[in-house]
């Protein structure tokens, strides 16, 4: 217990200057709105952002329900295909040097662009909003998953040879775990995109998700309610964030070692 | 127990030639050690009998067996300690074990009984950043140890160690391994370590590594670090840095 007292404390400690930051501009944003009297539908003010909250919160955990089922779906699709391409990368150099480049260049394409003829393929269901958020997370996965299998270290390899292992001793006790720090930096960055690439998939056409909820108060003027689901998905977004970085510390946690800890 | 028979060995790296008709037969049970200049090819040597190296010439044998492109056939401690840091204590002790077809429980079992004498126990579940320099360089020599393969390749296992843990190390070492008979060619820059733990000393030449002289190591084993300040000690040491010079 007073190991976990003292991480919450310099957790405290570590964000409590972002956190006051954020209360100032809060704070800065309540005084700009009231002094210069801004209407409402150009910019509200945070206490009516609030207002708009409590009104909405019958009808917002379906919708945040909705875009994050899409959002796990979709990260869980570009989790095992940016392993399952990254192990293809890796362990086959013709491959690699056909398809790098290619992947490269296909991240140009603006996914904005790509969500309204997602849903002419896949039609408005769950479908088009779970392939745009798989391709917005399968790039990172998928580099750094094969970077991380990459730059194993072949002495490390070679240790492994030495005592007669195989390529997949090598594999198992070398390349996947030295590749795991490196799979779960890739996860981090499309988790923290996956919300989003949801939301933009909801943009084009949904009956239910936070998408559809942005734009229908945008079409009502109620720019309270936009800012309501920008919170939202910024909430989300931090929470599945920080569950990312939860099964990380779990499953290295030789990579969160205090390093001072010598005997 | 293994004899270890070089002969004629010779690599070059592009146009670095590295080994010149490499030399030794080391019978079976010997504690046997090679000093050299940095750089002379010693640690080369070395992966040619772990079966990590292709030579361009020669062949490498270990109890009547070619070495050449077959790995498992020694343990091979390497220069740098390569401990995996995903690995607590007692699995990087396994892992030669565990390579070597041994179950992982009967290896869990060999190293936590020799936890103690390796010096570390109590660290079993610590992890290897978390370890002392010459805590890590007796968890990779247990490593070595537990590995199925009996005959040892140490490649300058205390090279990185302070003069005082290494002085430690040598009474260890000589004590873990005076109760077994193992088959060990054991690197080294350090003339005093190697007269002190060898029962053979080989002295290499500068680049391209020859073996130029093969000096038989008498004294009663285990020494005491006092030893080194014997007169035959010296005659001895002075003998090889005579070599080593020349
Ligand atoms: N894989 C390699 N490719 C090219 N040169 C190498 C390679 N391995 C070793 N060398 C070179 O061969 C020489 C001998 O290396 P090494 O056997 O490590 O020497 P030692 O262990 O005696 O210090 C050095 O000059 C080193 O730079
Ligand atoms: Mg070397």
């Amino acid at each position: 217990m007073r190991r976990l007292g003292a991480s919450t404390r310099r957790a405290t400690i570590e964000y409590l200057p972002a956190g006051l930051l954020l209360a100032a501009l809060i704070a800065g944003w309540e005084a700009w709105v009231r002094i210069f009297d801004t209407r409402p539908y150009i910019m509200p003010a945070p206490s009516r952002v609030w207002t708009a909250f409590l009104e909405t919160r019958g009808t917002l955990p379906e919708h945040i329900t909705t875009t994050l089922s899409e959002a796990l779906l979709g990260l869980a699709i570009a989790a095992a295909a940016g392993v399952a391409l990254a192990a293809i990368l890796a362990l086959t150099p013709l491959v690699r040097r056909v398809l790098y480049p290619i992947l490269v260049v296909s991240q140009t394409i603006p996914m904005i662009v790509l969500a309204p003829l997602l849903v002419i393929w896949f039609g408005f269901g769950m479908t088009p909003k779970v392939v745009v958020v798989a391709l917005f997370g399968f790039f990172p996965i998928c580099v750094s998953t094969a970077e991380g299998l990459l730059t194993a270290d072949r002495e490390m390899t070679g240790l492994v040879r030495s005592m007669g292992g195989g390529r997949l001793a090598s594999l198992r006790y070398v390349e996947i775990p030295a590749a795991l720090p490196s799979f779960f930096s890739g996860l981090k960055i499309a988790a923290t995109y996956a919300v989003l690439g949801a939301v933009i998939g909801e943009w084009v056409g949904a009956s239910s998700g936070l998408g559809i909820f942005i734009t229908r108060a945008q079409t009502a003027f109620r720019v309270d309610r936009v800012f309501v689901a920008v919170a939202v998905i910024a909430v989300v977004s931090v929470a599945l964030f920080a569950a990312v970085h939860v099964a990380a510390r779990l499953t290295t946690p030789w990579m969160y070692v205090n390093k001072e800890n010598k005997s | 127990m293994s004899t270890i028979d070089v002969r004629g060995l010779g690599h070059t790296f592009g146009d670095l030639r590295v080994l010149k008709d490499v030399s030794l037969q080391a019978p079976g049970g010997t504690f046997a050690s090679i000093v050299g200049p940095s750089a002379c090819g010693k640690s080369t040597l070395l992966r040619v009998l772990a079966g990590l190296l292709v030579p361009d010439e020669g062949t490498a044998e270990v109890g009547g067996v070619s070495t050449v492109s077959r790995p498992g056939l020694v343990s091979y401690m390497p220069q740098k300690d390569l401990l995996l840091p995903w690995r607590r204590v007692l699995g990087n002790a396994t892992l030669g074990a565990e390579v070597g077809g041994i179950k992982r429980a009967e290896a869990k079992r060999q190293a936590g009984a020799l936890m103690e004498r390796f010096g570390l126990a109590g660290f079993e579940r610590a992890w290897p950043s978390q370890l002392s320099g010459g805590m890590r360089q007796r968890l990779a020599l247990l490593r070595t140890f537990l590995a199925p393969a009996k005959t040892m390749l140490l490649d300058e296992p205390f090279g990185a160690l302070d003069a005082i843990t290494r002085r430690e190390m040598h009474g260890w070492l000589q004590s873990v391994l005076g109760a077994e008979q193992r088959t060990v060619l054991f690197i080294t820059h350090d003339v005093e370590e190697a007269l002190l733990l060898s029962d053979r000393v080989y002295v290499m030449s500068p680049r391209p590594g020859r073996i130029i002289a093969d000096v038989p190591v008498t004294f009663p084993k285990p020494r005491p670090s006092g030893a080194v300040l014997a007169p035959e000690f010296i005659r001895l040491k002075a003998e090889l840095l005579g070599a080593l010079g020349g």
